[in-house]
């Protein structure tokens, strides 16, 4: 991996502009080109640092209810960083410091007086590397219902079902839902992280490179199931994967450096990007 | 040569080597240990040896050595002498005897010799000559009687055990309820208040004490009865040197004529000796009999020990590892918990002693069982002031190995938890724990490991050569930590180097010694299988 932005301490003031200047980056700093219908997570001039370094630099952008918006660019540009704010799970790095304001269905995130359990239980995420927890598949689902407080046996026997129906898992586990899940294979191991994300009924699902471990099988599978849970959930996933990106994707971000650079309908990113290092990147010139 | 040095050879066989070298040492000592301590229930035939002065010796033949002869000029022939072990202590005051084997004319091994292993004075080695019932004679010939004895036996033995049971249950009970009532009527005493009620009180309680000393006395008079059945069979014996020994067959515990014995009647003779070791009480200053108490006084104390030791290592390494500040301070405090594990265990034993026994166990007498003193209840050595000491002694361990356990548990797997939204104590307890359990069973394992085999810590804090009572009886409230118990170490000390008939111990050592490796392993052995089924459980994704 590299990390471009590592050994270049920027002062307060400075932008990153004073790294690579370019005619587009001087015209627009905020990189959202579309008006999002019915946006769901609205964020504002986000910068984050780790101790001091910025590896989000003034973000601003909105992200529609009930789509798929993937964000692209190069390792090291700040991806999973910015999906990790959504849920605040940055926070629980040491020396993270976090500037501008995410607002979720019109709740301000970073609000002190909120449950920040509650926010976690509304935005799921999927991991790059599938971390199921190592017990039976059953208690992996069962483990955030079980968290807010369900108890009940019947409640807990529906949850499951539904959540591995959705992730379409339930076929090929339903015999064996009291088998450690660290014996299934990859694909359905991610799958078993997506069902223990939507049993809590999130409304927005994070991914991050949900796919990156997989083979193109169960790669595909996923993908499936994305278009298909996008009917109901706001997803937000990250990947390297520009043909999964144009797959499974309504609108695309592509960062850079921190940066947003573009932000479009996929199409748009895809086919006639308005600036260059986008069309470079997705063309596939570097990254 | 140099080419040589180099290959790296050379270095693979001094490894080599020196594994070797350590297995064969650790095998030997188990060897030798096995050897000696399973022998000792293997009973032999018994030797008439004639010696070439005229008289007879009788006895089993237990060693055989040779004789130094420092100075001999090179070609002397080796001389060799043999142990006999000729018991019959009472009358010849030695059980054992060296014998040069010039000197012996002749060994036989008669089939009417017989061996008596008796209650008191050890084994005798005889021939019978005539049983009584009262003054009637029974039976007279040597064959006649040995079959008679057969008959006896049992009988005796089955009194024998009814006096056992009086003594120890019932008139147990009633002692125990007169000290209690005793006690209470200390209590009333102390308490300052309404005179007259009081003296009620105590008239009414001293009457129930006169009541129980009836009961008392009744069990004695039946024990008494008992008793005098029990010397009613005599039995005659004649040692070898023509001696005759008048005794009480309730006196003998085991009767047989090994010369006479099938192999696999033999066979069963080792088994029900190897029973009476494991599950009997000691007899003859520990030096014969069974070691049970030893057995149950070690595992209950480990057991204890680690019910104390699990919570409080595991609580001290999740703080230490999941919510301290990092930092200097916490550096050091690693470092102690650390070298707390190489302090020298009497030391905690003069810390026990000095804490648990003094501070807390005084308090405790002079709070709850002020009416029992001066004798201390809590405030004097006991299993569970042992069990907290060497819970003390290998609480590091826990803490080292947990925190190893807890830093094991990936990050990825904490942070799907986080993402759930369930908090950090719910993470930790729910998934942090739960898979950090088969290093925390280790760190366990290794406590218990190190705690079976203490014994100079305990010797200060609650083990004695022999305990009256089990931690655990029939009497409310059943399981009595504040008793003193018997170890399997501290036992082996004894017996083998504080008992007066060292020869006849060192059996008792060997066997001792093997048992207490064999709980060792045993409940190692137990930990570590709970352990791998945890792995299995909680095994974390590696793909
Ligand atoms: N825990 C961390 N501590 C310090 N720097 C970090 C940490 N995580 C990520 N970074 C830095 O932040 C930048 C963005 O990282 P990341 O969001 O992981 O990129 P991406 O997911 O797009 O590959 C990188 O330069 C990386 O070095
Ligand atoms: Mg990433």
């Amino acid at each position: 991996m590299e990390f471009p932005l590592e050994n270049k301490k920027l002062g307060e003031n400075e932008g990153y502009d004073t790294i690579i200047k370019t005619d587009e980056f001087e015209e627009k700093r905020v990189g959202q080109q579309v008006d999002i219908p019915n946006p769901i997570v609205k964020i504002e001039n986000l910068t984050l640092k780790y101790s001091g370094t910025p590896a989000l630099i003034d973000i601003n952008m909105e992200i529609p209810k009930n789509k798929a918006t993937a964000f692209i660019g190069p390792s090291g540009c700040g991806k999973s960083t910015l999906i990790r704010c959504l849920n605040r799970l940055n926070e629980l790095i040491d020396g993270v410091t976090i500037e501008g304001s995410i607002k979720i269905s019109d709740m301000d995130i970073f609000d002190p007086k909120l449950d920040i359990t509650e926010l976690r239980k509304r935005v799921g995420m999927v991991f790059q590397k599938s971390n199921p927890f190592p017990k039976s598949i059953y208690d992996n689902v069962a483990y955030g219902p079980r968290i807010a407080g369900i108890k009940s046996h019947s409640v807990l026997d529906e949850i499951v079902e539904r959540s591995l129906r959705s992730a379409a898992l339930w076929d090929e586990v339903k015999e064996r839902l009291n088998e450690s899940a660290i014996g299934f294979s990859g694909g359905q191991q991610q799958r078993l992280c997506i069902a223990r994300a939507i049993a809590v009924e999130p409304e927005a699902l994070l991914m991050d490179e949900p796919c990156s471990a997989l083979d193109p099988i169960a790669t595909g599978k996923i993908e499936d199931l994305i278009t298909e849970l996008k009917q109901n959930y706001t997803i937000v996933i990250v990947t390297h994967n520009m043909q999964q990106a144009s797959r499974v994707s309504d609108y695309t971000a592509f960062m850079y450096l921190g940066r947003l650079i573009e932000y479009d309908i996929t199409e748009k990113i895809f086919l006639t990007p308005l600036k260059k290092q986008t069309e470079d990147y997705v063309s596939g010139k570097f990254g | 040569m140099k080419n040589f040095w180099k290959s790296g050879d050379p270095f693979i066989w001094v490894t080599g080597g020196a594994l070797t070298f350590s297995l064969l040492m650790i095998g030997g000592l188990l060897f030798l240990i096995m050897a000696k301590g399973l022998g000792f229930f293997w009973s032999s035939d018994i030797a008439e040896v004639k010696l070439k002065d005229g008289s007879k010796l009788l006895g089993q033949i237990t060693a055989r050595e040779k004789i130094p002869q420092p100075g001999a000029p090179p070609g002397t022939p080796k001389r060799y002498r043999i142990q006999l072990q000729i018991g019959n202590r009472d009358i010849y005051g030695l059980d054992f005897r060296w014998v040069n084997e010039e000197e012996i004319a002749k060994i036989d091994y008669p089939r009417n010799a017989v061996l008596l292993e008796r209650r008191e004075w050890g084994n005798m080695y005889g021939f019978i000559k005539e049983i009584r019932e009262g003054e009637v004679v029974v039976a007279q010939e040597n064959e006649e009687s040995w079959i008679a004895l057969k008959d006896l036996l049992p009988r005796t033995q089955g009194i024998y055990k009814t006096i056992k049971r009086i003594g120890k249950k019932d008139i147990g009970a009633i002692n125990y309820k007169i000290e209690g009532l005793r006690l209470d009527i200390r209590k009333l005493e102390l308490q300052a208040g309404d005179q007259t009620s009081m003296q009620a009180n105590i008239k009414s309680l001293e009457d129930q004490i006169e009541v129980q000393k009836k009961l008392y006395r009744n069990k004695e008079s039946e024990l008494a009865s008992l008793y005098e059945k029990l010397a009613e069979d005599k039995i005659i014996v004649s040692t070898i040197d023509g001696r005759e020994k008048e005794m009480s067959i309730g006196a003998i515990v085991r009767a047989y004529r090994p010369n006479d014995m099938s192999l696999l009647n033999k066979a069963l003779l080792y088994i029900s000796k190897v029973w009476e070791f494991v599950s009997g009480e000691p007899r003859e200053s520990n030096t014969e009999g069974g070691i049970f108490p030893a057995i149950f006084g070690t595992v209950m104390m480990v057991l204890i020990m680690s019910i104390v030791v699990l919570p409080f290592g595991v609580l001290a390494a999740l703080y230490l590892r999941e919510y301290a500040k990092h930092g200097s301070l916490l550096r050091i405090v690693r470092i102690c918990v650390n070298n707390l594990a190489g302090v020298p265990s009497i030391v905690f034993g003069i810390f026990g002693l000095g804490f648990f026994i003094y501070a807390i166990g005084g308090t405790i007498d002079n709070i709850f069982y002020s009416e029992a003193l001066p004798t201390p209840t809590f405030g004097t050595g006991g299993i569970i002031w042992a069990s907290l000491t060497l819970a003390l002694l290998t609480v590091p361990v826990v803490i080292v190995a947990t925190e190893e356990g807890l830093a094991a548990v990936p990050r990825a797997i904490r942070e799907g938890s986080f993402a759930l939204g369930a908090t950090k104590f719910e993470t930790i307890w729910r998934i942090v724990i739960p898979s950090a359990m088969p290093a925390i069973l280790t760190g366990l394992i290794l406590a218990i490991a190190r705690a079976t085999g203490e014994v100079a810590p305990l010797m200060i804090t609650g083990v004695v050569k022999l305990a009256p009572e089990l931690p655990i009886d029939g009497h409310f409230p059943f399981i009595h930590l504040e008793r003193k118990f018997m170890h399997l170490g501290f036992h082996i000390y004894d017996v083998g180097f504080q008992s007066p008939n060292v020869e006849a111990a060192k059996p008792m050592v060997y066997a001792t010694t093997l048992l207490l490796i064999l709980i060792v392993v045993f409940l190692n052995l137990a930990a570590i299988i709970i352990r791998n089924r945890l792995r299995k459980r909680y095994a974390t994704s590696a793909f």
